[in-house]
C-alpha cells in the first residue's frame, strides 16, 4: 500500500483522464506534468526544510539551539524569512546590466529543476527513465556555471567578479573528476541508465566495489556546489557574498534555494549510483523504497552539512592543486583498475 | 524525425530560435550578450538533435558547446576586462572578405544539400532506442584512427598552453 503510493497515485490520475475520453497523447502529457509539478513542489518546499536543518545543525554543533520561535521548534523559521525577504526591494546597482542581473536568479534555478525530472525517487518513481540518464543530468548541471557567472558579471562590482571568476574556474575544474568518478560505476554496469544502475546493486552496492569513486565524486561534488571547505566563491571574509553581492531580496533567496536544491541532487546521485538507490539494505523491504531513497539521501546531506562546521576554507591555489594534481589522477588511476578488475573477472568467468 | 504536427511545430520554434539568436550574436554591440546568445543558440540545436532522436548528440552538445565553449569565452572576457563592455563586438571594414568567405560557405552548404538524398534517408530504418553503445563502437573500430588524432591535437594542445604559461612564469620569476 505505502510502497505504491505515488506510483497509485499517479494511475489514479491517468485512469481518471482516461474516463474523460480525452485523446491518449494529452492525458500522457497531463499525467507528465503533474509529475513534473509534483517534484517542483517538493524541491521548493524541501530547499526551504534544508535551510532549517542547517541551522539546526549548525546550531547543535555551537552548542546553541538555533531557531524555535516561529512555529513549532522553529520549523515555520525559513517560511518568514521567506516572507520577509519576496517582501524586500530588489535593488538594482547603477551600472548592473539589467537584463542578464535580473535574468540570472531566474535561470539559476533552470538546470537544478530539469535534472530532477530523470531521479527516481523509489521503485518506478522517475518522472522520466532516460536511456542516457546520468549523462544528461551530467550535461544539464554544467550550464548552472553559465548562470553563477551571468550574475556575478552584470553585477558591475568588484567582489561580483572575483567572484565569478572563482565560480567559472572551481566548477571547470571540479566538474573533471566527479565525471571521471562516476565513470567507474558506469563502466561496471555498462548502461548510463539510472533504473539499470540501480538494479545492478540489487546485491551489492557501489560504495563497496568502487570506494575510491565514491570518494572522489563525494569530494567533487561539494566543491561543485561551492560548500565549505570549497567555497571560496562566496567566502564571506574576503569577497562579502561573491557573485551575490549585490542581490538583495527574493534574487538574493533564489540563489540561495538554488544551492540547497543542487545539495539535493548532488547526495541523490550519490544515493544512486553508490548507495543502492532505493534498494533496501538487509532485506528490510517492508519498508517503502522511497523512505530509503530519503533516508541515504539526507544522511548524506547531513554529512555535507557537518562538514561546513567542523572544516576551515581552503586556499584558492590548494582548491585548483587538489582538484587537478590529487583528484584527477586518483580517478584515472580508478578508472584504468576497474577495467582491468573487469578484465580478469571475465577472464575467470565470474 | 515524425511528421507529427508537434515535431514540426517544435521544428520551426526552435530553428526560428537558432537563426534569431546566432543573428544577435554578430551583430549584438556586447561580448558578454553574445557569448549569451552563443549559449542559446547551442541549447536550441540540442533541442533539434532531440527532435531527431538523437538524445545522445544533444546531451554531448549541451555538455561541450553551451557548458564548456562558452566558459572558454567567457575566460577570454574576464582576463581582457575592460572598463566599457559596450563597444567590444563590433564591425570592422573587411565587409568584402566576409562576404565572399560567407556566399562560399553557402554555396557549398547549397550543393551538399542538393547532393544529398532525403527521401531516402527519411525512409530509412527506425532510429535505434540506445544510440550510446554504436556510437562508441564505432568510434573504437571503424573511426578509430580520427578518434586517436583527435586525442593527440586535444593533447599537443595542452602542452603547449602549459609551455606558453611556464614560460610567462621563468620569466616573471627572472625579473623579481
Amino acid at each position: 500500500m505505502l510502497e505504491n503510493l505515488f506510483v497509485g497515485i499517479a494511475d489514479w490520475l491517468r485512469s481518471l483522464l482516461g474516463g474523460l475520453g480525452t485523446p491518449g497523447e494529452i492525458n500522457e502529457a497531463i499525467v507528465m506534468l503533474a509529475k513534473l509539478v509534483a517534484i517542483l513542489v517538493f524541491i521548493l518546499v524541501n530547499a526551504l526544510w534544508l535551510v532549517y536543518m542547517e541551522r539546526k545543525v549548525a546550531a547543535y554543533m555551537q552548542a546553541r539551539i538555533g531557531p524555535n520561535r516561529v512555529g513549532p521548534k522553529g520549523l515555520l523559521q525559513t517560511t518568514a524569512d521567506i516572507g520577509k525577504l519576496i517582501s524586500k526591494e530588489i535593488v538594482i546597482p547603477k551600472k548592473a546590466d539589467v537584463v542578464v542581473f535580473l535574468l540570472a536568479p531566474v535561470l539559476i534555478f533552470v538546470p537544478t529543476l530539469m535534472v530532477f525530472a530523470v531521479i527516481p525517487f523509489g521503485k518506478n518513481m522517475a518522472a522520466i527513465d532516460m536511456n542516457i540518464g546520468v549523462f544528461y543530468l551530467l550535461a544539464i548541471a554544467s550550464l548552472s556555471t553559465l548562470f553563477f557567472w551571468m550574475g556575478g558579471w552584470a553585477s558591475n562590482s568588484k567582489y561580483s567578479l572575483i567572484g565569478s571568476m572563482r565560480v567559472v574556474a572551481q566548477m571547470v575544474s571540479y566538474e573533471l573528476p566527479l565525471v571521471l568518478g562516476l565513470l567507474g560505476v558506469v563502466m561496471i554496469v555498462g548502461s548510463l541508465k539510472m533504473s539499470d544502475i540501480i538494479a545492478a546493486q540489487e546485491h551489492t552496492w557501489f560504495i563497496f566495489t568502487q570506494p575510491i569513486a565514491f570518494l572522489i565524486y563525494f569530494i567533487a561534488a561539494v566543491a561543485e556546489t561551492n560548500r565549505t571547505p570549497f567555497d571560496l566563491v562566496e567566502g564571506e571574509s574576503e569577497i562579502i557574498a561573491g557573485p551575490y553581492t549585490e542581490y538583495g531580496g527574493m534574487a538574493f533567496a533564489m540563489f540561495f534555494l538554488a544551492e540547497y536544491a543542487n545539495i539535493m541532487v548532488i547526495c541523490a546521485m550519490a544515493t544512486i549510483m553508490f548507495l543502492g538507490g532505493w534498494h533496501a539494505p538487509f532485506g528490510l523491504d517492508f519498508i517503502p523504497s522511497w523512505v530509503w531513497f530519503f533516508l541515504k539521501m539526507y544522511i548524506l546531506i547531513f554529512i555535507v552539512m557537518q562538514f561546513r562546521w567542523t572544516y576551515p576554507r581552503i586556499r584558492v591555489d590548494q582548491l585548483m592543486g587538489f582538484g587537478w594534481k590529487v583528484l584527477v589522477p586518483l580517478a584515472l588511476a580508478n578508472i584504468f583498475i576497474t577495467g582491468i578488475g573487469m578484465k580478469i573477472y571475465q577472464a575467470i568467468g565470474w | 524525425m515524425e511528421s507529427s504536427i508537434y515535431s514540426v511545430v517544435a521544428f520551426y520554434g526552435l530553428a526560428l530560435t537558432i537563426l534569431g539568436a546566432a543573428t544577435l550574436v554578430v551583430f549584438v554591440r556586447n561580448i558578454v550578450h553574445s557569448v549569451l546568445f552563443l549559449a542559446v543558440t547551442f541549447v536550441a540545436m540540442a533541442g533539434l538533435f532531440l527532435l531527431l532522436d538523437a538524445d545522445f548528440i544533444a546531451a554531448v552538445q549541451v555538455l561541450v558547446y553551451a557548458g564548456a565553449v562558452c566558459i572558454m569565452v567567457v575566460f577570454g572576457i574576464m582576463l581582457i576586462q575592460r572598463a566599457d563592455m559596450k563597444a567590444t563586438n563590433l564591425f570592422n571594414k573587411q565587409l568584402l572578405a566576409g562576404g565572399g568567405l560567407v556566399a562560399l560557405v553557402v554555396a557549398l552548404c547549397a550543393v551538399l544539400a542538393g547532393r544529398t538524398a532525403w527521401t531516402e534517408l527519411v525512409t530509412a530504418q527506425e532510429v535505434p532506442a540506445n544510440t550510446v553503445q554504436f556510437i562508441g563502437t564505432l568510434l573504437l573500430s571503424k573511426y578509430v584512427i580520427p578518434f586517436e588524432v583527435a586525442a593527440l591535437l586535444l593533447l599537443v594542445a595542452l602542452v603547449g598552453a602549459i609551455v606558453i604559461a611556464r614560460d610567462e612564469e621563468v620569466k616573471a620569476n627572472a625579473r623579481d
